[in-house]
């Protein structure tokens, strides 16, 4: 098969080329703040050597946070393509779920109730909890082979009230302090990170992120639908409980230390199939590197763009995400109007 | 006199409460192709899932000599070739890719990467409907026909023993409708038992070797075209009459007044 090689080689090529991009937002991200580095006094200081200032800089308060921005951005582009296959459906993704907004909640709801701190594990745990209930809830109330509309519509529901319910923690709140630790979790943000956090995190996003990839065959054959993936031998139940778990452990991971960080598992895998194709095996990997790109560059610009005030990176997702989200109903309007896709 | 390959008995399938499958029994040989006829809602498509495994179901089923239940998905799978009403693909791709998932249950779980044996049985496949041509263009850029001979190709492929394909002659016109059922009838000669469900008698009486009738899930008459569609039967469970004669030795059936209140008034016959 000549177009099949083709096809093969054209990924790979896109594949290399994101991995470099990755690595030289990586260096842009530790090298850019309040002291701006060159990349060379960046990989200086990353190995120990130039000053002990460049060295605390780079090691200790950049590099938690360039890490926590490659590993959340690629969760999130590889949650978005996994539940896009999921449901085979090109307007699915956690945010518009409600689940970050429910794992927020989840963390919220810790910090509220005085159970536990902000740097302990109780936090991702309880934010995984209430991501795998409100995507587990989202495809109960939506039904098995619900159109764009159905799940956009619970979708919203879910968001709402997992806004709702923060919302009423932070009013309950009686210390301000805790609000205002509230607060945080409404707009994402990687600043001040520590490798406290990237321990908090990393094991749950490694892990859904393992689990999400060891299904991409099983979402290929489900390309077919549910009977005839059925039929070829996978098992089409556990699939979908497995695909939710795996979310929920790197959507829940993530947004336990940064907050939620919205549209990038909508954006990533729209971006990578005009170049890898619609196959929701082999867009997997590409969603979740262009994930890593988008989180890590739009990380690197809140810290570029002049403002009298520290912008927090979920809100700037959230801009640019909006819009591509409202750019993307316009192209689907047709299966939109209709009902069904 | 060989072995049935594909038994069910006292099949039954209750979907909320609603017995849409209600004691079928039934013993098919291999090297048959079997057509599947009835009113809608009769329960043709439960009964497919049902013999497939792809639902619960009380009742045993056996395909060659084995159990259904015992069996695990992916050794069902490669026994049953099941083609789905409707058979749609949700994303645009490639023909190649699509018909390569029927080597899925082979464990050829990557279409990029199939071995000499998988890439051959696609090839076949394939050839057989007449789509290698567009191995490498998206499904969405297929033709309606087109695109159903390709989810035809994707069940070949799988090179199972026994095939089940609802409606798979729904939306194409007469030549390829003919070509499908060549299709299977070539499957059948070759080993298969293939069941095929369809609403076109005519087809039915022409291409299967048994016909099975169903009616409010049971199976009202089954047997040889001619004996299993006879004029009591059509009268009982589709409320017709049709007109019969033959033509190169083979059957045909042309269903002709609806009976019945339902069908109202027989129009005036049109002119020349």
């Amino acid at each position: 098969m000549v177009t099949a090689k083709a096809a093969a080689e054209r990924r790979t090529g896109v594949i290399v080329a994101l991995v470099l991009l990755v690595a030289l937002l990586t260096l842009a991200s530790l090298g850019v703040g309040p002291v701006r580095m060159s990349p060379v006094t960046v990989v200086k200081a990353l190995f120990g050597g130039d000053s002990e200032v460049h060295r605390v800089i780079v090691q200790e308060i950049r590099l938690p946070r360039a890490i926590l921005g490659l590993a959340i951005g690629a969760i999130l582009g590889l949650s978005g393509a996994a539940l896009q296959g999921l449901l085979r459906n090109p307007l699915a993704s956690p945010s518009l779920f409600g689940a970050p907004q429910s794992a927020a909640f989840g963390a919220v709801l810790v910090i509220a109730l005085g159970l536990a701190d902000v740097r302990s594990y109780a936090l991702p745990v309880a934010a995984i909890v209430m991501a795998f209930l409100s995507v587990f809830v989202l495809l109960v109330v939506a039904g098995r082979n619900a159109g764009l509309l159905i799940l956009i519509l619970a979708g919203l529901a879910i968001s709402s009230l997992a806004g709702a319910a923060t919302a009423l923690a932070m009013n309950l709140s009686s210390n301000p302090f805790v609000a205002l630790e509230i607060a945080f979790w409404l707009l994402g943000s990687l600043e001040d990170r520590s490798f406290r956090h990237v321990m908090l995190a990393l094991p749950f996003i490694v892990a859904g992120g393992a689990i999400l990839f060891s299904q991409r065959n099983a979402l290929r054959a489900l390309s077919l639908g549910e009977e005839s993936a059925q039929s070829l031998g996978v098992d089409v139940g556990a699939l979908r409980l497995i695909v939710i778990v795996g979310v929920a452990l790197g959507v829940g991971g993530a947004v336990a230390v940064t907050g939620s960080i919205g549209f990038i598992g909508l954006i990533a895998p729209h971006l990578m199939r005009p170049l890898v194709g619609y196959d929701p095996a082999k867009l997997l990997v590409p969603s979740a590197l262009s994930g890593a790109a988008l989180l890590l560059a739009a990380d690197v610009a809140v810290r570029i763009i002049p403002s009298t005030s520290d912008i927090k990176v979920g809100v700037l997702t959230s801009l640019i995400g909006v819009p591509f989200f409202l750019y993307l109903i316009v192209r689907e309007r047709r299966a939109l109007g209709g009902g069904v896709a | 006199m060989s072995e049935p390959f594909l038994t069910a008995e006292k099949l039954s399938v209750t979907l909320s409460r609603r017995g849409v499958l209600r004691d079928v029994s039934l013993a098919l040989e291999k090297q048959r192709l079997v057509a599947l006829v009835g009113p809608n809602g009769a329960g043709k498509t439960t009964l497919l899932r049902a013999l497939a495994g792809l639902l619960p179901s009380r009742g045993t089923v056996q395909v060659g000599g084995e159990a259904l239940s015992s069996l695990s998905l992916r050794e069902r799978a490669k026994r049953f070739g099941y083609l789905p009403q409707g058979h749609m693909v949700h994303w645009p791709l490639p023909a190649w890719d699509i018909v390569a998932l029927g080597r899925y249950p082979h464990g050829a779980t990557d279409p990029g990467r199939l071995s000499a044996l998988d890439a051959s049985a696609v090839m076949r496949a394939m050839q057989a409907t007449g789509v290698l041509e567009f191995s490498g263009r998206p499904a969405t850029e297929l033709s309606g026909g087109e695109r159903s001979r390709v989810a035809l190709a994707r069940v070949l492929a799988v090179e199972a023993p026994v095939i089940l394909a609802d409606e798979p002659t729904a939306s194409l016109d007469p030549g390829y409708q003919i070509e499908v059922m060549r299709n299977l009838r070539t499957a059948a000669d070759n080993g298969a038992l293939a069941i095929v469900v369809t609403h076109d008698l005519g087809l039915a009486a022409r291409f299967a070797d048994i016909v099975l009738v169903m009616q409010d899930g049971r199976l009202a008459a089954q047997g040889h075209p001619a004996d299993a569609l006879s004029e009591t039967t059509l009268a009982d469970v589709f409320r017709i009459t049709a007109y019969r004669a033959g033509h190169e030795n083979q059957m045909i059936i042309v269903p002709w007044t609806g009976l019945g209140p339902e069908f109202g008034p027989e129009p005036r016959p049109p002119c020349g």
